[in-house]
């Protein structure tokens, strides 16, 4: 509500330099890509994956999640696989059995 | 068709095809197509303007020739009427013809080859063809653009009209005629639409130049947000041939620029300034 051109509630934030950033970001991404939202192969690397992992231990097709993070001038594949403990069950919690890998590829 | 031998003077130079595109939907661009090809034929320019939205027929709606449609730019490609029965004379200016698109068919109706025959074919009588493209990037879209000489991108300061704007520049200048051939390139221009300056005031909207900035190409125009817009498409007349307005003198500026001339870039507004504003004296 404004009153004589003071506003009772606090400022809100402009969002207009936000939109601004966003859409460089996206942008810088999307050109050098061919236009295209993500890369295709990513769907092809996640098969490849869980065959070379379920060469030497059991997991499922469910257990391997593959995510692209990108930020100005970083990107990031990041592969999370979920490893059965061999004695006990499936081990979700802190201590070891998660594989993390996370890669940063530079981006040109 | 192949014209006869030309008796006596030189050929007229062919007509320049322009394209109105954005990729996003809703962003103004059969609203700039009318604007634009009425502002044109109101310069003199012999001008025609095509509806290349197959199946979602509006151009003859806000053009306001909605009940002279017979055939259409599907029936003339498909060689059931001669592209001279399809055409439809504006009744407001001499200049102006409207090749409206069919309802009922759908986008695979149109070929290249036949779009490529009709192109040339008003080519030859026309000074300006406006080929008024349907959202997307699908066949309707890109064949609205593929024949073009130049093309106005038709962008929203918001975020995703921004994105679809890049999108179809890169399209421009790859899966086009003129870049297929390696011809000169498309020269793509933007006009922005629904410029509110009180909402960039306030930081809620991207200014002119922070589109600019994204995009990185030329500014044709900026068109004020305005309820001229809505007003002129209810009587079924583009925004340059009804009341003055803000919106209908930024196409004219935008129009006078296509033809060549440089114009100062200004930006209008039907607002009417607040009782503090008019009390104080409008700054900027």
């Amino acid at each position: 509500m404004s009153l004589f051109g003071f506003s009772l509630k606090p400022r809100r934030a402009k969002t207009a330099q936000t939109a601004k950033d966003r859409l460089q970001i996206l942008l810088a991404h999307e050109r050098g890509g061919g236009g295209s939202d993500k890369p295709d192969y990513l769907p092809q690397l996640q098969r490849d994956i869980i065959e070379v992992i379920k060469k030497y231990m059991k997991i499922e097709n469910d257990d391997v999640d593959i995510r692209m993070e990108r930020s100005d001038d970083v990107s990031s594949l990041e592969i999370n696989i979920e490893v059965p403990d061999s004695k006990d069950t499936v081990v979700k919690s802190a201590s070891k059995p998660k594989a993390d890998a996370k890669p940063a590829a530079k981006k040109s | 068709m192949t014209k006869t031998q030309e008796k006596d003077a030189p050929k007229p130079p062919l007509g320049k095809v322009l394209v109105i595109t954005s990729g996003k939907g809703g962003v103004g661009k059969t609203t700039s197509a009318a604007a634009i090809s009425a502002g044109l034929a109101k310069l003199g320019h012999k001008t025609v303007v095509i509806d290349f939205d197959v199946g979602l027929r509006n151009l003859d709606m806000i053009m306001g020739c909605e009940r002279r449609v017979v055939f259409d730019f599907i029936n003339v490609i498909q060689g059931d009427a001669k592209l001279k029965q399809a055409l439809i004379k504006d009744k407001r200016l001499e200049n102006l013809s409207i090749l409206p698109t069919s309802q009922t068919r759908d986008k695979d109706a149109l070929t290249q080859e036949g779009v490529e025959k009709v192109l040339n074919e008003l080519k030859e009588e026309f000074d300006y063809i406006v080929c008024d493209s349907p959202a997307g990037i699908e066949r309707g879209a890109h064949l609205a653009m593929y024949f073009a000489d130049e093309a106005v991108v038709v962008t929203n300061p918001e975020v995703s009209s921004v994105r679809d704007s890049d999108r179809v520049l890169g399209l421009l200048s790859s899966k086009t005629n003129r870049a297929e051939k390696g011809l000169e390139s498309v020269k793509a221009q933007v006009l922005l639409t629904r410029h509110d300056q009180a909402r960039i005031d306030r930081g809620e909207m991207m200014t002119v130049e922070d589109v600019l900035e994204i995009l990185a190409v030329p500014l044709l125009g900026i068109i004020p947000e305005s309820t001229a817009v809505l007003r002129a498409s209810n009587v079924g007349t583009p925004v340059v041939l009804d009341e003055p307005s803000a919106a209908g003198t930024a196409y004219e500026d935008a129009v006078a620029r296509l033809t060549g001339k440089e114009v100062e870039m200004r930006i209008g507004s039907d607002r009417r300034p607040g009782f503090f504003q008019r009390l104080f004296g409008r700054s900027a």
